[in-house]
């Protein structure tokens, strides 16, 4: 990288660099959504077992810093035999992190559906299957979605964290312009920037959700 | 050759591996005290000030809360040390900076959580509270704000325990908390894996020793509201 002042060039070279970000917000998106959704059934199961142990998983990896979860990744996976790419490795990481916090917020829309709802649909004689395909799920998605959204704004925040495996994604790439210009008040200024104008709407979109869940309800 | 785990060389170093556990103690428990008094300042701001003080206090929660802390970290790390405003270096060492970022980080959460608890507590509250011929700033305190802090201590907790956890990020300008004390210690021993699982395991501890501490202080300093509030929460998570 051959480059002295920070100009047309570098800013170009940062906001090429979010192509990266939102990579890995999707597969954290995609991947963890799949794990937290079991994780959330699991929660929910009637099986005292299967309660606990996804209890378990998610109070563990909502003690730990998300920073510890991808050196486990990083380093571990390698000595599990699974030799994956950094972006991999960031990628399964983020997942991790994620599927705990999207496992707590479905778990919580699902019961915030009224007890009345499955035993009414138990008394139609619905299986456990149909009552979540056709009763619950239904309810508890317009509950779910503003936090979800909102979760989304700490997903692409700490998309920032996998930088120090290497992955030139937006903050990483800040660290290597700054490197190279030394100007790090305008550069961090202007990432700061390019992640906030991804956050922001994502936060208002989060917000008015929340407000059209509640618009029914007198207040 | 099957991977073989060797805790012994990284374990030798206990000593260090304490070093590192305090300053994560330390910042932590710094920014959270000082980020809380922040907050509330900020929250207080916004309450009574005029429309731009408001305006500004808004902008301040929303720039913080949609940045990433990394990147807050290096603006003040970094970015600060190039300004010089009337000849005086802005330039912060590492530790100073990372306290400055988590406690910065931290506040702005918690202007929108205690605003929560404000929102909750009806004009006719305050209303009554003057009707006993309680001073404004007795109300302030007995009406608003120890009963909102209470209503949402839970959610105040989880946010404590997020930036402990988070003060792992500041070991990119090499503080030397938990994280970064576990770097050194990888670079010498060579046994990566294993010096973060000892790092994973404490900050797990770690972790939950914060909340059981401030469950303890939720009982202690709310008593009467604590067992409501837990009821509500407990509704709330339902």
């Amino acid at each position: 990288m051959m480059m002295t002042s920070f100009g047309a060039d570098a800013v170009w070279l940062l906001v090429r660099s979010v192509r990266w970000t939102l990579l890995l917000t999707g597969i954290a998106l995609v991947m963890g959504g799949l794990l937290g959704a079991v994780m959330a059934l699991l929660r929910l199961s009637t099986n005292r077992w299967l309660r606990q142990g996804a209890a378990g998983y998610i109070g563990l990896i909502q003690s730990i810093p998300v920073l510890m979860i991808l050196f486990q990744s990083y380093y571990g996976l390698p000595l599990a035999g699974f030799d994956l790419p950094p972006l991999l490795a960031a990628g399964v990481s983020l997942s991790i992190y994620a599927s705990a916090y999207f496992a707590e917020i479905w778990r919580g829309a699902v019961e915030a559906v009224p007890h009345q709802q499955w035993e009414a649909s138990a008394s139609l004689a619905l299986t456990r299957a149909h009552q979540y395909r056709y009763v619950i799920l239904p309810q508890a998605l317009r509950q779910a979605l503003p936090p979800t959204v909102g979760f989304l704004v700490q997903l692409v925040k700490n998309t920032s964290i996998v930088s120090v495996v290497g992955l030139a994604e937006l903050a990483r790439t800040a660290q290597l312009v700054n490197n190279a210009t030394i100007q790090p008040f305008k550069v961090f200024g202007l990432v700061a920037l390019i992640y906030f104008l991804i956050c922001f709407p994502l936060s208002r979109l989060s917000r008015v959700l929340e407000r059209r869940l509640h618009a029914g309800r007198a207040r | 050759m099957p991977f073989q785990f060797q805790f012994g060389a990284v374990l030798n170093r206990w000593p260090f591996i304490l070093e590192g556990v305090g300053l994560t103690i330390g910042l932590s428990l710094g920014a959270i005290l000082l980020g809380t008094l922040l907050a509330l300042l900020l929250t207080a701001a916004r309450q009574l000030g005029p429309r731009p003080v408001r305006w500004l206090v808004e902008a301040y929660v929303e720039v913080l809360r949609n940045t990433p802390l990394l990147v807050q970290l290096f603006f003040i790390f970094f970015g600060l040390s190039e300004l010089k405003p009337f000849g005086v270096s802005l330039r912060l060492s590492a530790t100073p900076a990372a306290l400055l970022a988590m406690t910065l980080n931290l506040a702005a959460y918690c202007v929108e959580i205690i605003r929560a608890g404000v929102d909750s507590i009806h004009k006719s509250q305050y209303e009554a509270g003057l009707s006993l011929a309680l001073s404004r700033w007795q109300v302030l305190r007995h009406v608003v704000i120890v009963p909102s802090v209470a209503k949402v201590w839970p959610a105040l907790s989880s946010q404590f325990v997020l930036i402990m956890l988070a003060s792992s990020i500041t070991s990119f300008i090499s503080t030397q908390e938990l994280s970064g004390v576990t770097a050194i210690i990888e670079q010498d021993t060579y046994r990566s894996y294993e010096s973060y699982i000892v790092a994973t395991v404490l900050y797990a501890v770690l972790a939950l020793l914060l909340k059981g501490l401030l469950a303890g202080i939720g009982r202690a300093a709310f008593p009467r509201v604590s067992g409501l509030a837990r009821i509500q929460a407990r509704g709330e998570a339902a």
